[in-house]
């Protein structure tokens, strides 16, 4: 497939073979959605990136510098000049935001591996059902995914709250009732639960394009169950865990809704600390420097997940 | 994979399940709970259900995200189509892997940081934030989910046919629109779909760029779910979901169906 873009063998004049500033019909076609994505996608970011260098003033927009184009060159020098770290200076004297940004990966990092844990047997186990019962879970996989994401956050508001349906069951078979709904704890539910679809797909998406042979063949060269899945079927499946990793993980470190919802005052995550800067301290310098932070830290993630995803497609 | 599943895998694939719907599953019975409070059966009721269509801000939300949802999903699809196109079809052209990176970054990129850089180009260009701002942003969201589900498609969907075409004197646009369209058409329609559900969930982009005149029903409830759980929520998150719920099973039957016959 031509996904890297060699060009196929039976059109030689396409691609790299084409005279320069003759693009084919289809690179045509490429036009809009490349303007569209360069004005609403690029350009804002270097917007981000300008307004992290800016001060915070009382106006409306409540930031400064703003740049003049009416004064031309000298205005773009002062306006240049006006930039400066302070935002990010503050960043790096106050310690909550360094607190936020450590206790964000760790609750990202986390989540990320029960997810594995709980997502692994579940994709294995379909994987394992008659192709007819697997369409119907591959379908019940992707039903929430598809549902919205604030609704099945409030779901568990209900559930975990101290008068909740939980305790409610707790007292039941007579347990003592437990505090969850705005702990830690919470949070981690909320994301195992929210991003679970998210890790099965890619998992699933491995596991069942593997051989029944091969693990028919580690059998009759002795394996047990458990060593032939260590040791071929595992080991098989890591892109898929990639994949599913990466997915989860990256969106995972700048959450919002989960954490505000169903996390306490003392759950600090990056998501909340831009949303808390931008909205209720108006504090658009400092939102921006944290999302430039937040940005930086997860590039290496996101162009990991692109590679992999580009070498997926080109092995269909 | 052929010895069918263990004990085991039953166990896993039961309690993943569970998992997964019995909070929703918990939802919908609560909406339909006489009783205001959770925790209370007070009956089987339709009180809430019949309270949300005299809630005149709710059903102005509901109208407001339905258009938005509507025309960002169909300019998002041809976009994404587009985008497809060009990505799987145009061989090595330049700026190509910034464009790739680009419909792809979106996917995994946290909503915060979208939201916020969006909000900035609409400050900074003077634009007032209201529906045209939200649907905007939705587009440039869901337009690269758009992209990856065609573009799935297009790699598998051999391009001798519409050559074939183009050699019997089709012009690229007719040999697109008669033989490649119709070929991707299940693509679209669920790249459509997607699109219109991500929208019409969005709360974290559409905080940031909409403005007082075009909220959606995603920032409506969440700030009702903020003041506590509500019967009158679990009746419309019971209304979405099943609005949801019946348009991607609906799509799901039309694409196997086509399937079938020729797979």
């Amino acid at each position: 497939m031509s996904v890297t873009g060699a060009p196929r063998p039976r059109r030689p004049w396409k691609g790299l073979g084409r005279p320069r500033g003759q693009p084919s019909s289809e690179a045509r076609a490429a036009y809009a959605p490349f303007l569209w994505l360069a004005v609403f996608f690029l350009v804002p970011f270097l917007l981000v990136a300008k307004l992290s260098l800016s001060d915070v003033v009382l106006a409306i927009p409540p930031y400064a510098p703003r740049l003049d184009w009416s004064a031309g060159l000298p205005g773009l020098i002062d306006f240049v000049r006006a930039l400066d770290f302070e935002a990010y200076a503050r960043m790096g004297q106050d310690g909550l935001y360094l607190a936020a940004y450590l206790s964000s990966l760790k609750f990202a990092a986390v989540a990320t591996v029960i997810l594995l844990l709980v997502g692994y047997p579940l994709a294995y186990g379909m994987a394992k059902c008659r192709p007819s019962v697997r369409q119907a879970l591959l379908m019940a996989v992707i039903l929430p995914f598809w549902t919205s994401f604030l609704i099945r956050v409030y779901a568990w508001i209900a559930i975990l709250k101290p008068a909740g349906l939980l305790n409610m069951a707790l007292a039941q078979i007579g347990l003592p009732p437990v505090d969850i709904l705005n702990t830690d704890t919470a949070v981690y539910i909320g994301l195992v639960y929210a991003y679970l679809p998210f890790m099965v797909l890619p998992l699933y998406a491995v596991l069942e394009r593997q051989e029944a042979g091969l693990l028919e063949a580690a059998a009759d060269l002795g394996c047990t169950p458990f060593q032939s899945f260590w040791r071929v079927t595992f080991p098989l499946s890591l892109p898929g865990v990639a994949a599913g990793a990466l997915l989860c993980f990256i969106p995972m470190v700048g959450e919002f809704v989960i954490p505000d919802l169903l996390g306490g005052s003392g759950t600090l995550m990056l998501g909340k600390t831009i949303w808390t800067e931008f909205f209720s301290n108006r504090d658009w310098p400092a939102a921006s420097a944290v999302a430039i932070v937040l940005l930086a830290t997860l590039v290496i993630p996101i162009v990991l997940f692109q590679r992999q995803q580009t070498k997926i497609m080109e092995q269909r | 994979m052929r010895r069918g599943p263990s004990a085991f895998n039953i166990a896993a694939i039961v309690l993943g399940m569970g998992f997964l719907y019995l909070p929703i599953v918990l939802l919908v019975i609560y909406s339909f709970n006489e009783s205001r409070l959770v925790t209370v059966w007070g009956g089987f009721s339709t009180r809430w259900y019949v309270s949300l269509f005299q809630n005149e801000q709710l059903l102005a939300a509901a109208w407001v995200t339905l258009r938005v949802a509507f025309v960002s999903a169909t300019l998002a699809t041809i976009l994404g189509t587009l985008a497809a196109l060009g990505l799987v079809r145009a061989g090595r052209f330049r700026g190509r892997t910034l464009f790739s990176s680009m419909t792809y970054a979106p996917l995994v990129m946290p909503e915060v940081i979208l939201g916020l850089s969006l909000l900035l180009l609409f400050v900074s260009v003077g634009v007032a934030r209201g529906f045209w701002t939200v649907m905007i942003a939705h587009t440039t969201l869901t337009l690269c989910y758009a992209t990856v589900v065609v573009k799935a498609r297009l790699v598998s969907f051999d391009e001798a046919l519409e050559e074939a075409a183009r050699d019997l004197g089709a012009p690229p646009w007719k040999a697109f629109a008669l033989v490649t369209l119709p070929n991707i058409a299940p693509a679209v329609a669920a790249a459509w779909m997607l699109a219109f559900t991500l929208s019409l969930d969005d709360l974290v982009i559409a905080s940031f760029t909409s403005g007082p005149g075009a909220t959606t029903l995603p920032i409506r409830i969440y700030s009702a779910v903020r003041l506590g759980v509500s019967p009158e929520i679990n009746a419309i998150s019971t209304l979405l979901i099943g609005l949801v719920a019946t348009g991607v099973i609906a799509v799901y039957l039309l694409n196997m169906r086509r399937r079938t016959p020729g797979a």
